[in-house]
């Protein structure tokens, strides 16, 4: 489903990407987990072009990006559509209501009827529990709720892979809870995700894979029972060691 | 300073006006006659003149003013200082010098403009270039996340303007777009000078004829902040309108 091959990313002198090469498959769930100042944010932003790496090549679905060349600005954008990001901080749009965030890319970018577009993104907020708050403005909700309201957006234009940029790390501890659930939800039905997380507990129940990153490096990957417990890299033992503490 | 109040008591000229206006049953008359003879013109002026002139080229400059705003942001270089040349020169001149220009200038190289089309070439211009800033601020301070958001669920940067960043940065100007608005309208009383015949030539026009100068301006004056009172709240209650999305 993603492939990533040799992405290299610079801000100014500072070298955020070194070489990396990632595959996710259909239906995966990627933890992407690492000391702050990794990458892994900024690989995660790559990943639907918010980042425009210099070098290296990114193919998600029958898309490819090579960013050795000169990018259009409508390339992007097509590229865009196969992904569905959910912000560290939400980004929702205060202007609409829920339900007018959740139908925003129906209606603007894939010209949905706003008669379908309103039923649909319905069941999606109602499918992640906030079913009683269709019309409630961003600023009147928890930051759990915009957060479930962020999935649904994200969701709402059909696609296939989502990307999380630390999407509990902004919440008040009592709320991680009811996005976890979402996004586990998410999982079980077969989504794609890539998900840049703190939430070990998250990662080790419902990853499939976990990536370790420092420095710019994929330092190791693997199963979570292998990454969390067995294993060898000295890196990734003094990271988890810190957070366990 | 004081001195200059003394000498001015002294003249009596004040305690005549105000025993005139007070006291002197005759010269009450007088002036009740004027202020009332030229009510109806100067209301006139300001409903029939003052105030379209007002709204044409506040509309006119909105729509100059979003353009330019969009062209000092976009990432041509030669855009860019096609609008940052504009507002330089509009905003380093001074408004009654480019009226002067409009009108009795370009005739010398053939070009004539009536009164009415010259004002509103020059106050468009000016509210365009000042407008201009006003809106790439509010542009500019619509958090980068929104942009980032916007482009996730596929929109291309039009879209994300027209969507999302541009009805938010409306609320964001709509206090100093209504400064800029309350001083066009006490600005296209310069109309005057190039002979447009808006409420303050109406009231220069009748002053001239009764040598009431102090009450006729004055009049005038009130009507001015009559309109202004008005104007602000209309501010306050689309501010208010637009505010109910935002968290206080």
């Amino acid at each position: 489903m993603i492939t990533v091959k040799n992405l290299n990313k610079y801000f100014g002198d500072l070298h955020v990407l070194k070489n990396i090469n990632m595959d996710v498959n259909r239906g995966e769930v990627v933890v992407v987990i690492g000391p702050s100042g990794s990458g892994k944010t900024t690989l995660l932003r790559s990943l639907n072009i918010l980042e425009t790496p210099e070098e290296g090549e990114i193919t998600i679905g029958k898309q490819s990006v090579d960013f050795s060349k000169p990018l259009k600005k409508a390339q992007a954008v097509d590229f865009r559509k196969q992904t569905g990001m959910v912000f560290q901080n939400h980004n929702l749009f205060p202007h609409f209501t829920a339900l007018e965030n959740v139908m925003e890319g129906p209606v603007t970018v894939q010209k949905v009827s706003k008669a379908k577009a309103r039923e649909r993104a319905a069941d999606i907020l109602t499918k992640v529990g906030l079913g009683e708050k269709l019309d409630t403005y961003p600023h009147q909700l928890s930051g759990g709720q915009q957060q479930r309201v962020g999935i649904a957006r994200a969701l709402a234009t059909g696609v296939e892979v989502i990307l999380f940029d630390e999407p509990t790390s902004a919440l008040d501890p009592e709320l991680v809870g009811d996005v976890l659930d979402v996004m586990k939800e998410l999982a079980e039905e077969g989504m794609t995700m890539v998900v840049v997380t703190h939430e070990m507990s998250f990662a080790e129940e419902v990853a499939d894979r976990v990536i370790f990153m420092d420095q710019g490096k994929i330092v190791e990957e693997g199963k979570p029972e292998q990454i969390f417990h067995h294993t060898n890299e000295p890196r990734t033992q003094q990271f988890l060691n810190r957070i366990r503490k | 300073m004081t001195a200059h109040i003394r000498k001015f008591q002294r003249s009596g000229l004040v305690k005549m006006y105000l025993n005139n206006i007070f006291t002197d049953p005759e010269m009450q008359e007088k002036y009740m006659d004027i202020l009332v003879s030229s009510f109806l013109p100067l209301v006139k002026g300001a409903f029939y003149y003052t105030i379209p002139l007002t709204l044409i080229t506040f509309g006119i400059g909105l729509v100059l003013a979003i353009f330019t705003a969009l062209m000092r942001l976009s990432n041509l270089k030669t855009l860019q200082w096609i609008a940052r040349v504009y507002v330089s020169i509009i905003r380093g001149t001074p408004l009654l010098v480019q009226l002067f220009i409009i009108f009795f200038g370009l005739p010398s190289v053939g070009v004539t403009i009536n009164p009415l089309y010259s004002a509103i070439i020059g106050f468009s211009l000016n509210m365009g270039a000042y407008n201009s800033e006003i809106i790439r601020a509010a542009i500019l301070s619509i958090p980068k996340g929104q942009w980032e958001a916007s482009h996730s669920i596929g929109m291309t940067n039009l879209q994300a303007l027209r969507r999302v960043v541009l009805p938010q940065a409306t609320r964001v100007s709509i206090p100093p777009l209504s400064n800029s608005f309350i001083g066009l309208i006490k600005d296209t009383s310069l109309a005057s000078t190039i002979t447009y015949t808006e409420m303050f030539r109406n009231a220069q026009e009748i002053a001239a004829n009764n040598y009431e100068f102090l009450l006729v301006y004055t009049e005038a004056a009130a009507i001015y902040w009559v309109i202004c009172i008005g104007l602000s709240f209309v501010q306050d209650r689309v501010e208010n309108r637009l505010d109910q999305y935002v968290a206080k």
